[in-house]
């Protein structure tokens, strides 16, 4: 059975102007000990979907569909077991660690607090496990001691990672856990989320916009745009053979050096990622899809199978045969 | 003191149009640390009709070296020359200066002013000027409303009364680089000019950083972490490390076959996704007020840990003996005492 | 907008005054009505210990107390905005030199100084307007230092300063815009602070007694004992119209506050 499964989730924000679907209607499973990535850029619903996985949506959001967990409806769960269930069983590591940790509270005070909040231990007990913890994501456990404005960025990101281990979850989200990094350090983040994952048999769900980063870290990949899933597949095959254009050109974006046809030759979309109040009709991406059909204005197209454990949400999917292996 | 030449070996020699001459700018270090030295000995040349791209993680100082190029920042010692001359830090030849060099920086929401409207935000630059700046242009409307096409952003007047809050993350970079363009400079120091965009966004305005440089006679200096813009855009490269330029050449040469250790790992953690086994350098590059003695990368080096430099008996030069100042000029060059400089 | 209009109405009223207010109804000498009437129907707000009527003295009494108000907020102002933004643009020892003296400002006492220039000028209403203004100003100034620090981190001045503006320019067109909403909600509330402070120092004898203002009207209303005589009527109106003027500012200060805020208008 998979440890999670999302079914038809769709997330609405109230705005000034009416509702606004930042998700509409996914479906995402993931087994145990998988590692998922989720591709996609800013307005596609990512970030949206990794809230709504722990209920932390801001009030006023509506939520519907169903996110099972290990069998049990987070949308649905009591408070008492939502709560048990928030970091005990899946965590998250937010974007932008450098305002996620409290600037006046000790980095093993915040890294203890998960621990004090779902164990009933005194205080002091926590403070062997946070030495483990602050070791394990390669820090020295002196560094519980220190202030978040005391570390650099990929020190406190590696604190943020030790807070969500800190409960021994089965699932972790990680959102652009890099993004502002730099790349040797971001090489060095990935790298100990995998052996850390991969070492406790811990699910990832890993968002990124980087279709590279994602390639390398994860199994799985699915492309997001607009609120929903247009593509999803073994991770090398979506990034070396995209099916859906939009995947393309995510993966075209950050060309390959070597290859000589990226030189002088940058690749990208004419427009901008849609606003998600204001969305196209039929086809989202059709406004800036280099292979659009006439048919691309007036349907909007489902996820249609394109070969063992992919799919595509695009016409020219649909067209060619179904079922057929892809390389 | 003589003008300095580029040498760029069986082509005609031509003059940069921008240089850094044994720059080192220097900044008060926390309490208790003693000076930052931020750039720490560098020699650069741009030619015209160039793009060079300026790489290096966080604090390697390529940040402080493109305002101390543009006059933001005055150096602790050393030269700016531009066009052949030194630059001088007096108010009027600094204000002509801007003129020539301009500035794109990366967060366009930060760098456009929320009161003013796109065309006040592009015309700022005329009106500070006057109507020198005004150029072939009769009037200072024409000349905003070339600039804005020519940053891709048509048809202009369909932007003038737009403020930068109604218009996208890729339409904002276009402004700021249609406000650089109106003064009709030769040359744009853009600071990671992409990093704030959307992926798909990104090659839209690389192309028109190419095609400016194309149709236009421009030459950048792009200042970016992302070695995979350099292969997309750059005709050189240069890498930083701690305020030192520690490889520089050709981008087909430097990126496909790396010298310096650094490089390599640089190159080697961007290729993974091709199934390459990455060099994952450990910890993070020192403080600049606490450079390393000897070579300023040899306590995170690969080649030194592996034992590469052992073997090439270079062992002791790299923990000792700091390596000399890169010359400027447009050959491929490193700086590693696994590849001695012949003379 | 409560504030607002109230304010509107007490400008018109204080400056419509002398049209049916004559000198006549003012005079402690040629008062209309008999000293310390309880409010009746002729004089509905009681009449005071000259036989004024309460009326007309609080109405004329906003002439006085709003002029010295507006005149002092304008002085400190002007002097805090000037000395915040040049605090903020220029740093190093101009910065340094300017943020001590707006210190050494800040601590003055407004009553302590008021006394002393008092005695060392005439007491009048120009010596009550300086006393405040000078020492209202270093609280503007430190906040428009701080704003002018905020606005000046921005990357679009460093966008200024490239295509290459001078000081002046980036003061003109790009500090003073941004720092304006905080300027002129402090305003408001510093119209409200100075008001109050005149009816303080007048109250307290510092300002010039033969002058109708609230401050003056109370201190006769102690003067004479209106508290324990059980003379309510003597009192009230000029406190009431203090508390109501100062409360009008506040709330047109807030509602400008959230206008050039947009995020406090929204809510939390």
């Amino acid at each position: 059975m998979s440890l999670l499964e999302i079914t038809d989730l769709t997330v609405t924000y109230p705005s000034a102007s009416g509702p606004v679907l930042a998700v509409r209607g996914v479906d995402l499973a993931m087994d145990e000990g998988e590692k998922l990535g989720l591709a996609g850029e800013s307005g596609c619903g990512k970030s949206t979907l990794a809230l709504s996985l722990l209920r932390l949506l801001p009030r006023g959001a509506r939520v519907a569909g169903t996110i099972r967990f290990d069998g049990e409806d987070i949308l649905t769960m009591g408070w008492g077991r939502l709560r048990a269930v928030r970091w005990a069983a899946a965590s998250i590591v937010f974007q932008g660690a450098m305002h996620a940790l409290n600037p006046v509270r000790s980095v093993g005070d915040q890294v203890a607090e998960p621990i004090l909040v779902h164990e009933k231990v005194p205080k002091a007990a926590p403070r062997r496990k946070v030495a483990e913890l602050l070791e394990q994501v390669g820090l020295a456990p002196s560094t519980a001691r220190a202030y978040p404005h005391q570390l650099s960025g990929g020190q406190r990101q590696r604190v943020m990672i030790a807070m969500a281990l800190a409960c021994s979850p089965r699932l972790i989200v990680a959102d652009e856990p890099t993004s502002a990094l730099d790349v040797m350090i971001q090489a060095q983040i990935l790298r100990l989320v995998d052996r850390l994952v991969t070492d406790r048999g811990i699910s990832l769900l890993l968002i990124s916009h980087d279709l590279s980063v994602l390639t390398s870290a994860c199994d799985r990949l699915a492309v997001m745009y607009a609120g929903r899933i247009v593509e999803e597949g073994p991770a090398g095959q979506v990034f070396s053979d995209p099916l859906h254009p939009y995947s393309s050109a995510l993966a075209a974006a950050y060309p390959r050096i070597g290859d000589a046809t990226a030189r002088r030759n940058p690749q990208g979309l004419p427009g901008d990622p849609p606003d998600p109040s204001h969305l196209p009709e039929g086809c989202s991406f059709q406004p800036r899809c280099p292979v659009a059909l006439g048919e691309c204005v007036r349907t909007d197209p489902p996820l249609w199978p394109a070969g063992p454990a992919r799919r595509a949400a695009c016409v020219h999917v649909r067209d060619s045969c179904p079922g057929a292996a892809h390389g | 003191m003589t003008t300095p030449e580029g040498d760029i070996g069986g082509q005609p020699a031509q003059s940069p149009i921008l240089s850094a001459r044994d720059l080192r700018v220097q900044f008060a270090g926390g309490p208790g640390a003693g000076r930052a030295r931020a750039v720490d000995g560098v020699n650069l040349d741009l030619y015209p009709r160039e793009i060079l791209a300026l790489v290096g993680e966080s604090g390697c100082g390529k940040t402080t070296l493109a305002r101390t190029l543009l006059g933001l920042v005055r150096p602790w010692s050393g030269e700016v020359w531009f066009a052949g001359k030194v630059l001088s830090y007096a108010a009027p030849s600094l204000k002509t200066y801007r003129r020539q060099v301009q500035l794109v920086l990366q967060d366009p929401t930060g760098s456009l002013n929320p009161r003013h409207t796109v065309y006040e935000a592009v015309a700022e630059g005329l009106r500070i000027h006057g109507a020198r700046a005004l150029g072939s242009f009769t009037d200072e409307a024409a000349k905003v409303a070339d600039a804005l096409s020519r940053a891709g952003l048509r048809p202009p007047e369909r932007f003038f009364l737009r403020y930068p809050h109604e218009l996208s993350g890729g339409q904002r970079q276009r402004v700021v680089i249609a406000g650089a363009l109106v003064l009709d400079p030769q040359v744009i120091v853009a600071d990671e000019p992409v990093a704030s965009l959307d992926a798909s966004v990104r090659g839209e305005v690389l192309k028109l950083v190419l095609a400016l440089r194309d149709d236009s006679e421009l030459s950048a200096l792009v200042v970016t972490h992302d070695l995979a813009l350099a292969w997309n855009i750059a005709d050189r490269v240069a890498v930083m490390y701690l305020g030192r330029i520690v490889e520089t050449g050709p981008v087909e040469k430097i990126l496909r076959s790396p010298e310096h250790p650094y490089t390599c790992a640089l190159v080697s953690v961007i290729s993974e996704a091709r199934g390459k086994e990455p060099v994952i350098l450990s910890g993070e590059p020192p403080d600049p007020a606490r450079i390393p003695k000897g070579c300023r990368f040899h306590p995170r080096c690969p080649a030194l840990a592996s034992g590469a430099a052992v073997a090439a008996g270079v062992e002791a030069s790299c923990r000792g003996i700091d390596l000399p100042i890169l010359p400027g000029g447009s050959d491929a060059r490193v700086a590693c005492h696994l590849y001695p400089i012949s003379s | 907008m409560w504030g607002l209009a109230v304010l509107l109405v007490s400008i018109a009223l204080a400056l419509a005054a002398p049209l049916f207010i004559s000198a006549r109804d003012l005079s402690a000498v040629t008062a209309p009505g008999s000293p310390r009437q309880a409010p009746s129907l002729h004089f509905p707000l009681g009449t005071d210990a000259y036989g004024r009527s309460m009326v007309a003295v609080t109405i004329w009494g906003a002439r006085i107390s709003l002029l010295v108000g507006l005149a002092a907020t304008v002085m400190s102002m002007v002097i805090g905005s000037l000395v915040g933004l040049l605090a903020g643009h220029f740093r190093a020892w101009v910065a340094t030199v300017l943020m001590r003296v707006t210190d050494w400002f800040l601590v003055l006492p407004t009553l302590v100084l008021a006394a002393a220039l008092a005695s060392v000028l005439h007491r009048g209403v120009g010596t009550v307007i300086i006393a405040i203004g000078v020492t209202a100003w270093p609280g503007t100034a430190r906040l428009v230092r701080a704003q002018t620090l905020t606005v000046e981190a921005r990357p679009y001045i460093e966008r200024a300063r490239a295509l290459g503006a001078g000081d002046w320019h980036i003061i003109r067109r790009h500090v003073l815009p941004n720092v304006m909403p905080v300027i002129l909600a402090q305003t408001t509330l510093t119209v409200s602070a100075a008001v109050l402070a005149e009816a303080t120092l007048a109250f307290l004898g510092l300002s010039d007694p033969t002058r109708v203002s609230w401050g003056t009207t109370l201190q006769l209303a102690q003067q004479v004992g209106a508290v324990s005589a059980g003379d309510w009527w003597i009192l009230l109106p000029p406190g009431l119209a203090i508390v109501l003027i100062a409360l009008a500012f506040t709330l047109c200060g807030r509602s400008l506050e959230a206008i050039f805020n947009p995020r406090l208008a929204a809510g939390p």
